[in-house]
């Protein structure tokens, strides 16, 4: 694509004493790390596309807490948490969008209690609504037919009861959608939540995301689909662990999206 | 001399009552050690939950094996309970099957027992094998060795002997009610025991009339031995599980609770208003700050506690949890096995103490749970996810997890880099805040 798209911030909204429809809430894997800042682009070329007026915080985004929060350490948590708040209600947010289930989980149920009440909703909600709004068309395209694979991330699925919006995007992109043996509720965890993404394994027979990577291989997908650039990481990893890196990809489902459009 | 009977019955019952009353006592005020916890709102959601989930087994037939077998035995246990009244008001009143009077209906009722005496029979044997022969994962766990695996027999085979003492009263009466013995009115429908009865058909009228009151009174006997039982055993859940679905967490399972002294402290630090040098309020008695998180049982919250008396050790929540999948040591179950071992290691101590606690030199952390198998958890949910009576492992091993950052420092040295750097520049890795947007200038 030529043309290139400018990622507005809010101060910068706020200097020209505008407001966005919502803000997208990139989160620290979809800052700085290699292969999520790709699914971090390829929602960005979405919400163009779609013509959504949105906006980032920038530098004045900080970690939501998170891994803090789930390694026990609540002080630096509810710190992150504060300051981040401050930060949003300074700029009168009403509307978030990310696309990490981990920060969308905190944002959503945990800041609350502490003076941050959003609408928060994942990318695949988003994208969704934008669907059904009509501001966005999906269909068919580069993976219509394929055989594909969708692990739901546990802070998405379990922890916020929110299993279809996904699923609904793929089936606009027509593929063949398989299931694992543990999918939904009972999905099984990629090993990178409750912080364990930085820190190594306690000693086991196995890595849970070797667990869970051959079980997505026993579906036989050409791509699995994830919602969460940790289940991302994990996932990759795994398929490269097993040597199938030339013949599956793990794809964000906004990044298949953005994909089947050629964006 | 003819009142001799009842008067032996006023005993047991009473004695059984006396007992059951003790141990509901002593269970709660284990429960009541624990902390604080706000479970009494949104009242007609709970109530809800508790129709769905515990009355209505909802989640138990997730596994549609055990699913359905414990139905047939929850089902069974309840209805088969109606029965137990008519048993209790003849040991009382010396009378002999005093519903019988209803006539048609009594005859559906006894008919129907008997159906389901015979299905929970079948299904404690198929719950027996499935435990002891087929070597299903979740029955072989570690923490399961000894005491749990026996108790669980225990279970089974009280059930049995229940259940086939009840048969044999029925044989025996329905053949003395065929031999118009007197003071055995013929009623009831008898599917099941008609099956026996040919075992007795030899016997004499008083050889069949000790073995109809040798059963009836093993049988309402090993009821009150069985009630009375329960305290010592995971089956506890059969008067649990209601209360512990009722109070379970109806929030988004993601929702993990914010610690309120916490939140004082950080909103003092942040308040630009606020005088770091203050004298602190109530000056002159020096608050002990609450400790944070959990190190022992007494620690925990009231619902956790509550929980950890009604898991039944079935072990839906481990067989789920990606680090047992995988070969590590949590084990959600144990988690909640350490903690209701624990806490009743702190009730005998207040016991033998005349109420006031003796330091043992023991907690819940270390001595019980280590921890490798708190710093194993993925938080994903799943064993939440997977128990059928709203129990929650997770919350526990957060809580302990809290305990060991904030009071102990003794994250692992990862988390621990991890942690700096969110402190330091925002991030779990040691990327400079302000190039947060370089993705951006990199070109979409």
């Amino acid at each position: 694509m030529s043309e290139q798209i400018k990622v507005p911030t809010m101060a910068q909204y706020m200097a020209e004493g505008k407001k966005p429809e919502v803000l997208f809430w990139v989160g620290c894997a979809g800052s700085f790390d290699d292969r999520a800042k790709k699914i971090t682009k390829a929602f960005v070329k979405l919400l163009h596309k779609a013509g959504v007026d949105f906006a980032v915080l920038g530098t004045e985004e900080s970690c939501t807490g998170d891994p803090a929060k789930r390694a026990g350490n609540e002080f630096l948590f509810q710190m992150q948490a504060m300051t981040n708040i401050e930060v949003m209600n300074a700029y009168e947010i009403k509307k978030v969008v990310t696309t990490c289930p981990h920060c969308f989980n905190t944002i959503k149920n945990e800041y609350p209690e502490l003076g941050g009440n959003y609408q928060v909703m994942h990318h695949t909600q988003f994208l969704k609504s934008l669907l059904n709004e009509g501001r966005l068309k999906v269909e068919g395209g580069k993976y219509k037919g394929k055989r594909i694979t969708f692990h739901d991330p546990c802070y998405l699925g379990r922890a916020n009861g929110e299993y279809e919006a996904p699923r609904d995007l793929l089936r606009k992109l027509e593929v063949e959608l398989i299931e694992m043996k543990s999918c939904k509720s009972k999905g099984l965890c990629c090993g990178a939540g409750g912080a364990q993404m930085f820190k190594d394994a306690e000693k086991g027979d196995k890595e849970v995301n070797i667990h869970r990577t051959e079980q997505a291989l026993e579906t036989k997908p050409e791509v699995v689909a994830a919602g969460c650039p940790f289940c991302n990481t994990m996932m990759s990893d795994g398929v490269k662990n097993k040597e199938k890196e030339d013949t599956i990809e793990v794809l964000d489902v906004a990044e298949m999206i953005a994909n089947a459009e050629e964006l | 001399m003819e009142f001799i009977p009842q008067i032996l019955f006023l005993i047991a019952l009473t004695a059984a009552v006396l007992f059951f009353v003790k141990n509901v006592k002593r269970l709660r005020r284990n429960i009541l050690l624990g902390k604080d916890v706000d479970r009494k709102d949104k009242k007609d959601i709970r109530f809800k939950k508790m129709m769905r989930v515990a009355l209505g087994q909802s989640k138990m037939v997730k596994r549609p094996i055990a699913g359905i077998l414990h139905i047939i035995v929850y089902v069974g246990f309840v209805i088969i309970n109606i029965e137990v009244l008519e048993i209790i008001i003849d040991g009382i009143a010396g009378t002999h099957r005093v519903f019988s009077f209803l006539g048609p209906v009594y005859s559906f009722l006894i008919g129907s027992f008997e159906i389901l005496a015979f299905l929970v029979l079948v299904s404690v044997i198929v719950f027996w094998i499935r435990r002891n022969m087929l070597n299903i994962k979740r029955f072989l766990s570690k923490e399961l060795k000894g005491w749990p695996k026996n108790d669980a027999n225990y279970i089974l085979y009280f059930e049995v002997v229940l259940m086939l003492l009840f048969l044999t009263m029925n044989a025996a009466d329905y053949q003395l009610q065929q031999n118009a013995y007197e003071g055995y009115v013929e009623a009831g429908a008898y599917p099941i025991s008609s099956f026996i009865v040919p075992l007795f058909e030899n016997m004499s009228n008083a050889s069949l009339v000790i073995l109809e009151r040798s059963a009836w009174w093993a049988h309402i006997l090993g009821i009150f031995i069985f009630l009375n039982y329960l305290y010592y055993s995971k089956h506890l859940h059969i008067l649990l599980a209601f209360p512990n679905v009722y109070f379970s967490n109806i929030e988004n399972q993601g929702k993990f609770k914010n610690l309120e002294s916490v939140t004082n402290e950080v909103k003092l630090m942040m308040d630009p208003n606020a005088d770091p040098f203050a004298e602190p309020e109530n000056e002159g008695e020096e608050e002990v700050p609450e400790k944070f998180g959990a190190s022992d049982a007494t620690d925990l919250n009231w619902f956790q506690l509550l929980s950890a008396y009604t898991c039944t050790e079935c072990g839906r929540c481990t067989s789920e949890c990606p680090a047992n999948q995988t070969g590590k040591k949590l084990s959600p179950r144990k988690i909640m096995m350490d903690t209701r071992d624990r806490l009743e290691e702190i009730g005998d101590n207040l016991n033998k103490n005349k109420g006031e606690f003796k330091d043992d030199g023991k907690q819940l952390l270390d001595d019980y749970i280590s921890r490798e198998e708190l710093w194993a958890c993925t938080t994903c949910n799943a064993c939440v996810e997977a128990c059928p009576i709203g129990i929650d492992p997770l919350s526990i091993i957060m809580d302990m997890r809290q305990y060991l950052v904030m009071e102990q420092s003794a994250a692992p040295a990862e988390l621990n880099n991890a942690m700096t750097n969110i402190e330091n520049n925002a991030a779990p890795w040691p990327y400079n805040q302000q190039d947060r947007l370089k993705w951006a200038e990199e070109g979409v």
